[in-house]
This record gives C-alpha cells, structure tokens and sequence, in this order.
C-alpha cells in the first residue's frame, strides 16, 4: 500500500532518486547534453516552446532532458518556470509579412509574388528508415548541402491572403478602434463567451494532439468546413519593443514562426456577401501540423460569429477550450492516481446499503408482498 | 527535514504581485460567501487537479509565524500530502505539525479533520470541480446565469430522481451545501459525514480551485445548510463498529484489507485524531468512548 501510514516522505526521496537513474540511463553511454538537445531535436524544442509558452531554445531543451523526452512534462516544466517571471514589456505586433522566408508554401495558387519555396520538410520524404543513422553516420545525402542552403533574401513578401483582398474576396478585420490590448489568459483566467484574440491565445498553447483530433473532426463531418491552405510561412522575425520614454522601436532580437493561413469558403449572410473567411494558425518554431490544426479549429470556433448553426464539438468554445490545455488535462486525469480512499469508502457504503435493500425488495416480490 | 528557504524563489514561491491579486479574490469571496471568484490561477510546480488551487490560496495567506499542517484523506502521512507539507517547507521555512489544534493554517483534500476547530484557524481545501452542477449541466455560461438567479431547480431535480431510483440520496461525498440561504456549494469530494462541520464553523474556511481557476470561501460562522427534502432529511453515514486502533465511534472510518482473504478492520480515517486518542491516558478515552455510545 503506497500510502503507507508512516514513510511517504521516505518513498518520496527515492522516488527522486531512481527517477534520476532513470533518466541518465546507461552510465556507459555518454551523457546527452542540453546543447545536443536543442541542436538536433530541433522540433521537440519548438513544440515546448509552443506550448511551455516561452521562446527560449536553450531551457527547452534543458526541459526536454530533465522530462527525459516526455514532452508534455517538458511543456510543464517550462510553465511551471514561466509562471513567476516579471512582465517587462509588450512587444510591438509582429509583421509576418517581412518574415525571411524558410519555407512558404500555398496550396490555392501555382505561383504567386515571392514564389513558393519548399525548405525543409518531412513532406515528401518517402518515409523509409535511414538505418545510415543507425550506424551513428550522418545520411549518405549530405553532399547537396550548401545549395539546398542558400537562403531566401530578405524582401517583403505579401500574404497570400492580402492577394485575394485586391478583390475584396476575402474577409478582413479592421483593428478595433483603440487597439485594445487584448486579455492575457496567464493572467486572467478564461471566461465564456471567449473573444477570438483570447480563443487564439488558447490555442496557441493547446495541445498539439488535442488540436489535431479537433481538426481533423471538422474535416470528417463534425461542422462543415472547405479549408484550403492559403499559406503557410516559416521563417524569422524581427521582434521589437517600443519604450514609452523613446520615440523609436528597438529590436530585441529574432524569433522563428510558422504562420498558417487557412482559406475557407463563405456562402454569405444577410449583411455578407459570399466571400472566403479566414482561421489562422501561430506557433513558435517550425511547428506546421500545429499551426495549420490551430487554423482549422480557429475557423471552426467562428461559427457563431459568422452565423452558422453550431452543431459539432469543434464549434464550441467551452468544449474546445476548456479541454486543450494539456497541463490542465494532464494534471486531472492522472490525479486519479492519488489516493482517493474516503470517498471509494463513502461508495462502498452505498453499493451495500443498494444491494441490501435490493435483496430485501427481492424476497419481498418473492412471498407477494407489497413493497 | 532541512527547514531552509529555498533562496531562488520568493517566500511561498509565488510573487507577491501574484499573491495581492489571489488576496483580493479570496476578499470578494469572504464577501460573498459560497460565491465562486474567478482568478488569474498560476501554473504551479505541482500538477493541476492534485491542490493547486489550495496551495495557491495557502501560498497567499501563510506568514512566517504560521504554523502549517496538511493532511490528505484525514492523513498527515499519505504521498501527497508529504509532498504539499515539503513544498511549503522548501519555500517557507514555517514550522509544520500534525496536531489539529497546533496548526494556525491547515491545507486538506476530501476530509475535514475530527478535532472541532477554533477561530483564528484558516481551513483552505483543494477543490477540484467548484462548480457544482457542473455534471448536470457543463457550460460555465448557463451554470453562471442560474446562480445569478438562484435557480436551483436542476439540483433538486437531481436529488429527486436519486430518491425516486434508489429510496435515498445517492450522493455520498462532494454532497452540495446551501451557503447563507444563497449561493449551492460544493464543499469538494469531502464525505458528505463532514458536510455537518462546514456549519457555523468559527474557522474562516477558503476553497481553491486551480485548474478551474476560482476561489469561494466561508467565512467564520456562516450557515451552511445542506440540500435535502422534508421527507428526506439529510443523513450521513454511520458505522456498526468502533474504529479497531482507537475505538473511537464517532469518526469517519476506513476500510483496512489485511490479508487475501477478504479480512478488514475498520480504522480512523483521521490519523492524527487516532493518534492522540490512541496516546491519550487510558481512562480518558475510555471516558469518551463510553459518552459517545451513550
């Protein structure tokens, strides 16, 4: 019996410590490094940052190692850090649009200003295991390299979405007027109904796999939806700060993004002509199958809004939001695992008190006697 | 047991910016009794769903001079609660105890302690679900409107259809609570056996929620009533045995499996009353025992 009357404390201490042993692993084999971590387990590293919402490569990785790869205890540890840090300063909105380009693709034109540029993906790569790498050699293909790298010169390079406005086919949204800062969840908790800028912020540090399952029910059926992907951006950008006291931004450094826009198809309304809307997609990183659920579950969230009749669950806000945060769902569903003895007590007592006077009305039926 | 601060992280861990705004939740709460605040609910080094929001609720309140205790099921002594006890050593320095009646502030999940409490003390339970109709109805945008109105139709239609099944309410802990003839409460899964202790108690009791984010509160000496019919009076739950450790007939019991082959005793789930009944000289808690079977 794990809650022991006496000792938990004790267990508590070597709990720690073999779980230390478990981590390091063979001590044989040399120890992996944090920098090991962040330079090649690159995608591990954004998705943490993602969702531990802080962009900081290096503590990711160290999360990673100190969770030995559970990601989701990873993206604990960093929130768990985050959660206490002072607020300094509030960036200046960042402009995707002079993103330097990694890789920009859309799906709804061949080619368009600034072309379409594939970058690294796992896409199409046949996926064959590359036992090269078993061998602890690097992949017989390094050769190609340096083209492969030249990298895209830095230009404005307009969206996708910011096209299709010439024509006035697409929605836009006007910056209210004020530009009111929008909620910050860490601070304020959720409420319903949830504005989008607080719904985005949610998604933002959903789960991926929860994101992925809500997007993908939108595609099967459950609210009704005809995505395309307008375009999805990966690469750098430039965040800056703009000090009351100075009359100039200053830039703190660069941050890499992907950015999804998913185009959608809009019958029109009564007050709306037939159009395309939009959902739309950010996450930190090169983090492209969260990015692009995140836009599909956005769009899906705007049903209201848009009119239309909410049916499925990735429709509704307080069953998509209430449920993403992996923390959240994490932390209750395996709180099931402490000890729960008074109120299993208060059941057991129940059940016997049922059965009891189940039997007894059983044996009263028998002999015909009235209940 | 080392009992130093830990000296990278600020008294109790939090901020005090993060503690004032926690502070002011639990004010309005104290205000409004049985009403459920919503706060900016951190993300803490404990897991969500396993005390967050009581540890943050004890992180804003605890002074240096308090005196801690924290208990898990009735117990000083389960993982758990070792584990809250050792964070707020690491991050406070206070001096922690078992006894009921030495401890200033006491942290709990699913039980009250036995040991009547005085004023002056501060109850802070863990709460996991604070809404209580969250089962019968889970949007938080209705279940607002309803307590606004104080429509509490849904509840009794609930316990109703319990009688109209079973013969008798079928809620055994987490058993809701009519505060100050308001606000319906969920004193969290305690038995619904402790449920007679949230009346009148002359501690001031705070509830914390942190995953769901809300803070609610009793103050001292709130009427606390809870829910039942005339002809269903409320009930809680009694033992046909004295505990087996301490004899004790009027405490919550546990059920102890001692071998494979279906052998139980029965035994306090309050460890620190067993305890002191057990060390207490003999013919006073002879004494006692014979007052409570009379």
């Amino acid at each position: 019996m794990y809650v022991a009357v006496k000792g938990g404390e004790a267990a508590i201490l070597s709990s720690y410590e073999l779980l230390a042993e478990q981590r390091r692993g063979d001590t044989g084999m040399p120890e992996l490094s944090v920098s090991q971590i962040r330079g090649q387990l690159k995608l591990a590293v954004d998705r943490v940052m993602t969702e531990g919402s802080v962009y900081d490569p290096e503590l990711a990785a160290l999360a990673i190692k100190q969770a030995a790869g559970d990601l989701v205890e990873a993206i604990f540890l960093l929130r768990a850090y985050r959660a206490t840090l002072p607020r300094l300063g509030t960036s200046v909105a960042l402009d995707t649009g002079r993103m330097q380009l990694d890789r920009r693709i859309s799906a709804t034109f061949k080619d368009l200003p600034g072309g379409q540029v594939l970058g690294a993906t796992y896409d199409y790569t046949q996926r064959l295991l590359d036992f090269t790498l078993l061998a602890n050699e690097e992949s017989s293909k390094d050769g190609a390299r340096s083209e492969a790298n030249a990298s895209v010169a830095p230009t404005i390079t307009p969206r996708v979405v910011d096209l299709l406005n010439h024509e006035s086919l697409i929605e836009t949204h006007e910056v209210p007027a004020g530009d009111p800062a929008p909620v910050d969840l860490t601070r304020t908790p959720l409420r319903f109904p949830a504005d989008r800028a607080t719904r985005l912020q949610n998604l933002a540090r959903g789960d991926e796999g929860f994101l992925l399952a809500m997007a993908y029910s939108t595609q099967r059926g459950y609210s009704h939806s005809h995505p395309f992907v307008g375009e999805i951006r990966v690469g750098s950008v430039e965040l800056e700060l703009a000090p009351e006291e100075l009359p100039f931004t200053i830039s703190v450094g660069d941050m890499e993004l992907t950015e999804c826009e998913m185009v959608n198809q809009f019958a029109g309304s009564k007050t709306e002509p037939p159009q395309f809307t939009r959902g739309y997609g950010l996450a930190f990183g090169h983090s492209e199958r969260k990015a692009m659920a995140m836009s599909l579950v956005d769009r899906a969230l705007r049903a209201e809004e848009l009119g239309e009749a909410i049916e499925a669950p990735a429709q509704m806000q307080e069953f998509v939001l209430s449920h993403s945060d992996s923390l959240e769902a994490s932390g209750f569903v395996q709180h099931l695992k402490l000890p729960h003895y008074v109120d299993f007590q208060a059941e057991l007592e129940l059940v016997r008190k049922m059965r009891t006077s189940q039997k007894a009305g059983a044996g009263k039926q028998a002999t015909g006697e009235q209940p | 047991m080392t009992t130093t601060t830990a000296i990278s992280y600020n008294f109790a861990y939090l901020d005090e910016r993060t503690k004032r705004m926690i502070r002011r939740a639990i004010l309005k709460a104290v205000a409004i009794p049985g009403y459920q605040v919503p706060f900016g609910s951190r993300e803490m080094p404990l897991p969500y769903g396993w005390g967050t929001g009581g540890i943050q609720v004890t992180a804003a309140v605890i002074g240096p001079k308090d005196v801690l205790k924290v208990i898990d099921q009735g117990s000083d002594d389960t993982v758990n609660a070792v584990n809250i006890r050792r964070f707020f050593q690491r991050t406070t320095g206070v001096e922690t105890t078992t006894r009921t009646t030495e401890a200033t502030l006491i942290q709990m999940r699913h039980r009250i302690p036995e040991a009547p409490l005085a004023e002056g003390q501060v109850l802070v339970y863990q709460v996991p679900v604070p809404e209580p109709m969250q089962r019968l109805e889970p949007r938080e945008t209705t279940t607002r409107v309803l307590h606004a109105l104080a429509e509490y139709g849904l509840m009794h239609v609930k316990l109703y259809e319990d009688i109209a099944r079973y013969g008798h309410i079928a809620t055994t802990y987490d058993y809701p609570v009519l505060v100050n003839g308001r606000y319906v409460m969920s004193p969290s899964p305690i038995p619904k056996f402790d449920n007679p202790k949230l009346d009148m108690n002359p501690a001031l009791q705070l509830f914390g929620a942190g995953r769901e984010k809300r803070i609610y509160a009793l103050p001292p000496y709130t009427p606390v009533e809870s829910l039942s019919f005339d002809d269903h009076p409320f009930e809680v739950q009694r033992w046909d045995e004295p505990c087996a450790l301490c004899g004790a007939t009027d405490s919550f019991l546990d059920e102890i499996i001692t071998d494979d082959r279906g052998s139980r005793m029965h035994v306090c789930s309050d460890s620190d009353y067993c305890q002191s009944r057990q060390q207490a000289p003999a013919g006073q808690a002879a004494a006692s025992e014979e007052q409570a079977i009379a």
